[in-house]
């Protein structure tokens, strides 16, 4: 990593610690033009394309990538599979910075951002769709905080009120699946106000539908993604139960994600059929549909019945990064590249660089958030004084804390 | 358990009342918008493109200057959309087949018996008047921009340059100015020369589109644009051409907006409702599972000892009772020849 300068090791100008600056840089200076010179200042919205990738992105792929929060947490707490528990405070902990972002996200994005609590507390608008999405989203911000508290408590010591969120675990999880099946489906129902301006393709009464189920396979998906990710930057700390689950994890999860994704791919057929849409497939708009179709949903859905079948850990890390490419696509689609498709070229929207930087930094903050509280607080490990497993043996001596002061030395690499 | 069912269960009730409201506003009946609400015709065989409108609009709203003065034909060379200081703009189209010479469409706000921006807004900024006109509140909207999303005219805009409080503008059928008293008229149709535009009660307007058809043969397409596209609008549009050829668009359908969105939005709280139940139902199905296999372990446990245990008593039982007759065996067969030996001694003594 450091070969050209190992004496860089130890200062702060280490390529990530740059580049996150520059990031941070970046998005601070967008941020005072945002709010000095207004949207247009920033932005290549128009008044035909009012929402551009910050709503693409941040709001409609980051709910859809948070997915494995509920899911994660379902699987473990309702559905009985407790070999999944030690991958559900991770997931949590991604689905709450993730929705933390969103609504972060969307404070550049609306008009008059500090109005955003005015849906719920001042007047509502009952028959919107979005008026559903804010609602379902403020809700689960909230109860996502709740489920991550533990970790914190564990981490501050504060062992009472800990345990009384762990006795709150099932009702807060089935509230969580509740409000995260109405808020991934209405994402998709914002666009049931516009057949005229969505392409027909992807345009379907279904359209809840679709959203509500390839959320799930994006869920299992980004969780899989994610377990790759941390086991490479944070292995040192995890603990023996997080590292023996995880294969099972992996495994478990690429089957349900196998499932989910065929179950997505006939529903999108059935979208097609219903209103015989067949002879858009001949299009051009039809022959993208078809790579996100075949390219993003079927291979990954294949890829994935592969790897249980010949438990091919290392494919279901390729499936799981196609999956997710693939919910991106398909909001992208929605949102973006099939909306307004009727307008002529010079009309169509493309993001600014200052629009991508916006969201760019968001990442980045999320992922500075979510390395900060994963190195702090118990999350790929259970805390010594809260297991619910019995300790592997031998565990004592190679828990993570063993390693903290290795950390310590270096907290601005990444990795190794 | 039960406390968390109910939890879970009271989770729900209270999201059911906070979301059970939106579901079929639009309810069985068909609203036919309000009755004696004013509208304006617009007849494309008597616009001449002169931009009046354009000028009286501006003037009656207060909007800024244009860059262009409105006299100024030439920019009628390109296509132009509503912005945020426009709120009506002319369109000319030429090379239409079956017209003499260029046709012109006026841009506004077609003022919807059932707006797709009121249904769409998430604080019910926009109001549809029993007079016609769909207005906007300044005081509540958020800038979230759903409006202009929904609108299948593409009608609201925004004003994107202001950092801190940018406001939906649109067209307002001069509802202010008339409901003040200050006009009589919105602003366009009274700097319309030659009667392009006639505001009036919309049934009205509608009889008049019809009597304008009967009356000059061949001079119109009879339909009325605004009639019923997306369940029908206070602006109505009568053409020589079809509507298509003005830029207008003819596969809107007749669906009001909000019936587009009812239908999901009433699953909403079937799902709030059910899927506590379902899920609480799932896990407890679960626990009972893993209770009743433990149970079942342990009673297969408890059987085996069991039988070993018997197997194991029965063994030694059989052990003892070999045992035992193995040594009553060897007593007896002590005792008889014990008995024997005696015998045989007597028996030697007495020779």
């Amino acid at each position: 990593m450091n070969t050209q300068n190992p004496a860089a090791k130890n200062s702060l100008l280490t390529p990530f610690n740059v580049t996150v600056g520059i990031i941070f840089l970046l998005g601070a200076l967008i941020t005072f033009l945002r709010f000095t010179k207004g949207l247009a200042g920033v932005t290549n919205l128009s008044d035909n394309n009012p929402w551009g990738v910050w709503i693409s992105f941040d709001l409609m792929c980051g709910v859809a990538l948070a997915a494995g929060g509920y899911t994660t947490s379902a699987a473990c707490y309702v559905f009985g599979l407790k070999r999944y528990h030690s991958a559900v405070r991770p997931a949590i902990l991604t689905a709450f910075l993730g929705y933390a972002l969103v609504v972060f996200a969307l404070h550049y994005d609306v008009g008059r951002p500090w109005r955003l609590p005015y849906p719920i507390f001042v007047q509502s608008g009952t028959t919107s769709v979005l008026f559903e999405v804010g609602l379902c989203v403020f809700l689960y911000l909230i109860t996502l905080f709740v489920e991550w508290t533990p970790a914190a408590l564990e981490w501050l010591g504060f062992r009472k009120y800990r345990n009384i969120i762990v006795k709150g675990t099932l009702a807060l999880t089935i509230f969580g699946v509740v409000l995260s099946t109405m808020h991934q489906s209405s994402l998709g129902a914002l666009y049931l106000i516009a057949p005229s301006k969505l392409h027909p393709l992807w345009y379907s009464s279904y359209i809840p539908l679709f959203f509500f189920i390839s959320s799930i396979a994006a869920g299992l998906s980004m969780v899989i993604f994610e377990g790759t990710l941390s086991h490479h930057f944070l292995h040192h700390k995890m603990d023996r139960t997080y590292q023996s689950e995880h294969n099972e994890v992996v495994l478990g999860f690429s089957k349900g994600a196998a499932m989910v994704l065929a179950c997505y791919f006939l529903l999108k057929l059935v979208g097609v059929a219903l209103d015989n849409k067949w002879h858009y497939l001949l299009t051009g708009y039809g022959a993208w549909f078809l790579v996100e179709l075949l390219g993003f949903v079927a291979l990954p859905c294949f890829l994935y019945a592969i790897t249980v079948r010949e438990k091919n850990l290392k494919l279901a890390k390729y499936a799981s990064i196609l999956t997710v490419l693939g919910i991106v696509l398909n909001r992208f689609n929605v949102s973006w590249f099939a909306f307004n498709w009727q307008l002529p070229a010079a009309d169509r929207y493309f993001p600014s660089w200052m629009e991508i930087a916006i969201s760019i930094y968001i990442v980045t903050i999320g992922v500075l958030f979510f390395r900060f509280i994963s190195t702090k607080m118990p999350i790929f490990y259970e805390h010594p004084e809260y297991r619910e497993h019995a300790p592997h043996e031998g565990e004592e001596e190679e828990g993570p804390e063993f390693t903290e002061h290795k950390l310590h030395k270096h907290p601005q690499t990444f990795g190794h | 358990m039960l406390r968390r069912t109910f939890l879970g269960l009271l989770g729900a009730a209270g999201l059911g009342a906070a979301l059970g409201k939106p579901a079929h506003a639009a309810g069985a009946q068909h609203f036919q918008g309000y009755p004696g609400s004013f509208g304006v015709l617009f007849d494309s065989t008597r616009c001449i493109g002169c931009r009046s409108c354009e000028a009286g609009c501006n003037k009656v709203n207060e909007l800024p200057p244009p860059p262009e003065p409105f006299d100024d034909l030439s920019v009628l060379n390109t296509k132009r959309r509503t912005h945020a200081w426009t709120y009506t703009v002319v369109n000319r189209y030429d090379n239409i087949p079956g017209a003499a010479g260029p046709v012109y469409k006026k841009w506004q706000c077609n003022h919807c018996l059932e707006p797709a921006c009121a249904s769409s807004c998430f604080v019910r900024a926009f109001t549809k008047t029993p007079q016609g006109a769909v207005t906007w509140d300044g005081t509540v909207c958020v800038g979230c921009r759903y409006c202009m999303i929904a609108c299948p005219f593409e009608i609201p805009t925004f004003e994107y340059s202001e950092p801190l409080t940018p406001r939906i503008m649109k067209c307002t059928l001069c509802y202010p100015q008339i409901t003040s008293g200050k006009l009589k008229v919105p602003g366009c149709v009274g700097a319309c020369p030659v009667e392009a535009l006639v505001y009036g009660k919309r049934s009205d307007l509608i009889k008049i589109a019809r009597e304008r058809f009967h009356t000059f043969p061949g001079r119109y397409l009879n339909q009325i644009y605004g009639e019923h596209e997306m369940g029908g609008t206070n602006w109505l549009y009568i053409s020589g051409v079809p509507f298509s050829a003005l830029g207008m668009r003819e596969d809107l359908g007749v669906t009001p907006a909000p019936e587009l969105t009812s239908g999901a939005l009433a699953t909403v709280p079937i799902v709030a409702a059910a899927w506590p139940v379902l899920l609480t139902g799932i896990y407890a199905i679960n626990k009972r599972k893993d209770k009743i296999a433990r149970q079942e372990e342990a009673q297969a446990v408890a059987r085996a000892v069991a039988q070993a245990q018997a197997e194991a008593g029965a063994k030694l039982k059989k052990a003892m009772t070999k045992a035992e007759a193995e040594q009553k065996a060897a007593i007896e067969r002590e005792v008889k020849r014990a008995l024997e030996e005696a015998v045989k001694g007597q028996s030697q003594e007495g020779e």
